[in-house]
C-alpha cells in the first residue's frame, strides 16, 4: 500500500534520514583518534530497498568506509569539509524528496475530498 | 540514541576539550619547586560510542590524562621557589598549540550546532507536512 502510493520517494526519504544520522556521526567524531568515517552508497542502497530488501539490511550492506584524501596521523579519516558538503547535499535531497511525498499526499487528499 | 542526544554528547565532549585547553593556557608559565610538582598539560581522551540499535556513533571523553612532557628547568636563584641549586621548574605549556586546540574545538562545536539545526529543520518540515 505504502509502496504503491509513494513509489520510490517513500524508500528514498527513509534512506536519506538514515544517511543524515551516519553523516552526523562523522561530524561528531571529527576529533576522535582512530575513527573511520562512513557513508551510505545511496544509489546502491535505494536499488536494494526497491528490490525488496529490508531498510536495515539495505543500509548495512551498502555502508562504506570513506577513503580520505589525507588521513591524519591519529588514524582519523573524517575530513570536515567533505562531511559538511555531504551533509548539506543530503539535507537538500531530503527536502526535495519530502516535497514529492507531500505532493502525492495532496493529490490523494484532493481525490478523496472530491474537489 | 537520537540525532539530538548524539550532537549533545559530541558538544559536551568538545566542551571538555576546550576547558582542558583553557586550563593549560591559564597555567602557562607557572612555576613549581620541583620537577614532580610542576603543572603538566591536561588532555581529554575521546572514544567513540556506538549505539547498535540506531546505528549512530557518538563520542565521549573517557577521562583526562596529564601529558608526560618534561617541565622546563630554568636557572633563577633569586626566585622564592628556587631549589638548592637555584633552579625552578616551569610548566611545559605551548601557548600557540593550546590556542589552536581551542580554535579547532570551537569550529567543531559550531559545526555540530549547524548540523543539529539542519536536522531539526528537516524533522520539523516532515512533522508539519500533511
Amino acid at each position: 500500500m505504502n509502496e504503491q502510493i509513494f513509489g520510490i520517494h517513500g524508500a528514498a526519504l527513509e534512506l536519506r534520514s538514515q544517511r543524515l544520522g551516519v553523516l552526523a556521526s562523522n561530524i561528531a567524531n571529527a576529533a576522535t583518534p582512530g575513527y573511520k568515517a562512513r557513508d551510505i552508497d545511496f544509489a546502491a542502497a535505494l536499488d536494494a530497498r526497491l528490490g525488496g530488501a529490508s531498510a536495515d539490511s539495505s543500509v548495512e550492506n551498502n555502508m562504506m568506509y570513506r577513503i580520505a584524501t589525507m588521513p591524519s596521523l591519529d588514524g582519523n579519516t573524517v575530513e570536515l569539509g567533505n562531511e559538511q558538503v555531504a551533509f548539506t547535499e543530503n539535507a537538500v535531497a531530503y527536502s526535495a524528496t519530502l516535497s514529492f511525498v507531500q505532493g502525492k499526499v495532496d493529490t490523494i487528499t484532493r481525490a478523496l475530498k472530491g474537489e | 540514541m537520537t540525532l539530538f542526544s548524539l550532537t549533545q554528547r559530541a558538544m559536551s565532549a568538545q566542551l571538555v576539550r576546550m576547558n582542558a585547553a583553557t586550563s593549560n593556557l591559564a597555567n602557562a608559565g607557572s612555576v613549581a619547586r620541583s620537577e614532580e610538582e610542576a603543572y603538566r598539560p591536561l588532555r581529554p581522551v575521546f572514544v567513540t560510542e556506538l549505539d547498535r540499535a540506531s546505528g549512530l556513533t557518538s563520542v565521549r571523553s573517557d577521562g583526562i590524562v596529564r601529558s608526560d612532557a618534561a617541565p622546563i628547568q630554568r636557572y633563577d636563584p633569586n626566585h622564592p621557589y628556587a631549589d638548592e641549586d637555584g633552579n625552578v621548574w616551569e610548566s611545559p605549556v605551548h601557548e600557540s598549540a593550546e590556542m589552536i586546540e581551542i580554535m579547532e574545538s570551537a569550529r567543531q562545536y559550531q559545526n555540530l550546532v549547524q548540523a543539529l539545526q539542519t536536522a531539526k529543520q528537516l524533522m520539523l518540515d516532515t512533522l508539519r507536512s500533511n
